[in-house]
């Protein structure tokens, strides 16, 4: 076997809740994302960017759509002879099958798969973020400090930092305090869930970590800090760049639409770090003659013949003409019908919008359901729903997978109510 | 279509594509946005079932072994059979060039004693059509034919054209009573797509046969000299179809594609296959203008967009304007500047201020990497 300097291990179990219906059916990783691309892909096309061509994809929350995206690795080159990418799933041992418990666990788990190329390093990485980010250099100051682990740190705002582990380091870099949201953040270093670790520290660190039964099995909450309390050499590597968790429905709709602004901040257009993902078999979309499209993305096989203003579409949605799409996200396959009116929305895979309906109107009343989560005035359609003609939606609203024309019991639904298939909540 | 194979022949050099062609054969000139014209007949056989299937190449055929690669996104990267590309070689017996499309094959014979399925579908790598050859073979058997030549009635192609094709005669039971390649006058409309089904057996002996005697084309020395010795049938194809021929007939492909009809019927129910090339959606900024156009991934548009094609990564820059233009992959557009009827090859630059304009019978061809 040959010997890999590095490999990455990527976590993308989590379901990401926040999300709502968009991760009812899929694992975060797996949400759609940047008119054709879906949240993993970024990560694994830094590994591939950054030359590192073994991956582990620990995968737990409904995987099947994730599994499918990342196959064997095609699109991102993984598809090797040595290495490439490996979903990591679960699985049965002798006596118990379990769940991956946490992060850190989900790693104890694959020991055996890791083991099998002798790493130098391990680079820990989440399916979770947006972000582009050369791991090779990370690793270059990673052997510079001659560290046992590095961070990746990104400086917030204040105000956000206790919402995030925070690093406190020295001026060189060197860590020599960690806090896991804290009231009174030091600093403003975060971790982005971005780690490198000698692989013979971390596989100590993580079967003793097995070990302790009061354990949460978390890298952030129990490895990191159980590695400074024994005063490994560990290091913040600072970031500076786009980088997004796009966890909450307000992250992800304004996130997608950065990429919108003239010059978006996160470019997605640098032939020298391509963002690999399947593509879809579909030729280069159409705008007729009725057609006005303006501070969008469109992707292929779209047809427009309405208005597209501020907005992104997946492949193969279709525009009807008359329509009016603003400030929205439609996902691949969507049709959205003559003479409709889309404002605000995230509108999912394979969704019909009848003719004359309207949405993201009216009021700004968080979801009586979920207030948590549909609260920013963004109206969410989760896939395969139809929205009946002439229907009028207002803001917060959540549209179930799947609904239909019954499930409407009337044409008005207002801001902050919701629409589930079968007609009730699970 | 298990049972058949395929070969696509792309040698024919084809000066009337002008600079088009100078650098590549006409299969593959780009086409519609995204494709190359090979990636149609490639498309069509893989969408027939057809896995084995031979390319025969010629002229600058570099940048067609480029697009076709192993073969993969076609889904031809197989273990048995595949996608099989043969340029020509020196040999003993062989010049190292093909003397014409039956010595291509005879010089590839043993791709085809090798390979085991009965049919063969020979076709042409530089035309525009979607469709599956199911019902070709079909009508081969039920005729008990030995050749059957595809041939579409020609009446949406100038004349002048029709003397590029082979034209042909049929009785009333579809029997091919006459074949004249390339007539001055062609007497009837029904031009021969090039489409030939035969068995794979016959063809070996013909081939065999015509090369020892010196006779080194398909058409005029098998087709023609056989008309009366052999059952040869025509089959009608009825949908859309055009030959990357000429520039205008180019052109004129193009811009059919801006019809929803046209764009339907070759790319909205079969799918297409072409090299993919990891490009992000297009973007339009706030000035964009863009009225009935064909717009690739990797586009960044900010200026006027009218009945045009736009190939990937093109840039249209504030100001500019562009109409009834081909535009192909990488090319910039800057600020200020008009395009008229024009086909920019790959990689052209149009700079600040600067207008081109073409007329619609003879549009204007800037070739790649030019800067302007």
């Amino acid at each position: 076997m040959i010997r890999k300097e590095m490999i990455a291990m990527l976590l993308a179990g989590g379901q990401g809740s926040r999300l709502g219906v968009l991760t009812k059916n899929v694992a975060k990783p797996a949400v759609l994302y940047g008119g054709k691309y879906r949240i993993i892909d970024f990560s694994l096309s830094n590994c591939i960017n950054s030359g590192i061509d073994t991956v582990g994809v620990l995968t737990q929350y409904q995987p099947l759509k994730l599994n499918a995206h990342i196959g064997i690795g095609k699109p991102w080159d993984m598809d090797r002879i040595d290495g490439g990418v490996t979903i990591l799933s679960p699985y049965l041992k002798a006596e118990i099958g379990e769940w991956f418990k946490g992060t850190a666990n989900a790693v104890y788990q694959n020991i055996q798969y890791i083991d099998k190329y002798s790493p130098h390093y391990v680079i820990i990485l989440s399916g979770d973020h947006i972000y582009k980010m050369d791991y090779s250099k990370m690793l270059d100051f990673h052997k510079e400090n001659q560290a046992d682990a590095t961070i990746s740190v990104i400086n917030v705002p204040y105000e956000e930092a206790s919402r995030y582990g925070i690093m406190n380091c020295h001026a060189n870099g060197k860590i020599y305090e960690f806090e896991e949201k804290p009231k009174n953040p030091k600093s403003t270093l975060a971790s982005m869930g971005v780690y490198i670790f000698n692989w013979p520290i971390l596989r100590e660190y993580l079967i003793k970590d097995n070990e302790c039964s009061d354990s949460e099995n978390d890298f952030g909450k129990n490895i990191i800090p159980a590695m400074l309390g024994d005063g490994k050499s560990m290091w913040a590597y600072q970031y500076s760049g786009y980088w997004r968790d796009v966890g909450t429905i307000q992250a992800f709709w304004e996130s997608n639409m950065d990429l919108v602004s003239r010059v978006p901040q996160f470019n997605l257009f640098d032939p020298e770090w391509r963002i690999y993902t399947p593509n879809p078999v579909k030729p280069a979309h159409y705008i007729a003659s009725s057609a006005c499209v303006k501070k969008s993305l469109v992707a292929e096989g779209c047809s427009v013949y309405g208005t597209v203003v501020n907005s992104i579409l997946f492949p193969g949605a279709y525009i009807e003409e008359g329509a009016f799409i603003q400030d929205s996200i439609i996902m691949s396959n969507s049709r959205v019908c003559k003479n409709a009116y889309v404002n605000r929305s995230i509108i999912s895979e394979q969704v019909i919008i009848g003719e004359k309906a309207r949405l993201g109107e009216g009021a700004d009343v968080p979801n009586e359901y979920k207030p948590g989560i549909y609260n920013s005035g963004i109206t969410v359609v989760g896939e395969e729903a139809s929205i009946p003609a002439d229907a009028v939606i207002g803001k917060n609203v959540m549209i179930d997978i799947g609904a239909s024309a019954a499930d409407f019991t009337s044409l008005n639904v207002e801001s902050g109510k919701s629409v589930f298939k079968g007609g009730v909540a699970e | 279509m298990k049972n058949v194979m395929g070969i696509i022949m792309s040698g024919g050099r084809n000066t009337k594509l002008k600079e088009l062609s100078t650098i590549r054969s006409s299969p593959a000139v780009p086409v519609g946005g995204k494709y190359r014209a090979i990636d149609f007949v490639l498309s069509n056989m893989v969408n027939s079932g057809i896995t084995n299937i031979g390319v025969i190449t010629q002229y600058s055929f570099r940048s067609l072994m480029d697009h076709l690669g192993s073969g993969k996104e076609w889904d031809l990267d197989r273990k048995t059979d595949g996608l099989f590309l043969f340029p020509p070689f020196l040999s003993d017996e062989g010049t190292g060039w093909y003397r014409g499309t039956a010595d291509a094959m005879y010089n590839n014979l043993t791709f085809l004693k090798r390979s085991n399925e009965e049919y063969v579908l020979i076709a042409q790598g530089n035309c525009i059509f979607t469709t599956t050859f199911d019902d070709m073979l079909r009508a081969h058997k039920e005729k008990e034919a030995d050749i059957t030549v595809a041939y579409r009635e020609m009446n949406d192609i100038p004349m002048e054209e029709l003397s590029n094709m082979g034209i042909m005669q049929l009785d009333s039971s579809s029997r091919v009573i006459d074949f004249q390649e390339k007539p001055m006058h062609p007497n009837t409309l029904n031009g021969s797509l090039g489409i030939y089904m035969i068995k794979r057996e016959l063809l070996i002996a013909l081939l065999e046969e015509s090369v020892a005697h010196g006779y080194y084309d398909f058409v005029l020395d098998i087709i023609i000299k056989m008309l009366h010795k052999l059952k040869i049938y025509g089959y009608k194809y009825n949908g859309y179809w055009r030959s990357m021929s000429t520039v205008q007939m180019y052109y004129k492909c193009n811009m059919d594609l801006l019809d929803p009809a046209v764009n339907n019927e070759l790319l909205g129910n079969l799918k297409i296959y072409t090299k993919v090339k990891d490009e992000a959606p297009a973007k339009y900024n706030e000035e964009a203008e863009v009225k009935n156009s064909i717009i690739a991934d990797g586009c960044i548009i900010e200026g006027t967009v009218e009945n045009s094609v736009l190939f990937r990564g093109v840039t249209v820059k504030r100001g500019a304007v562009v109409k009834d233009s081909i535009i192909m992959q990488g090319s910039i557009i800057e600020e200020d500047s008009a395009l008229n009827y024009a086909i920019l090859d790959k990689n052209v630059i149009l700079s600040r201020n600067k207008c081109l304009k073409g007329e619609k019978s003879w549009p204007i061809i800037i070739g790649k990497n030019v800067i302007v």
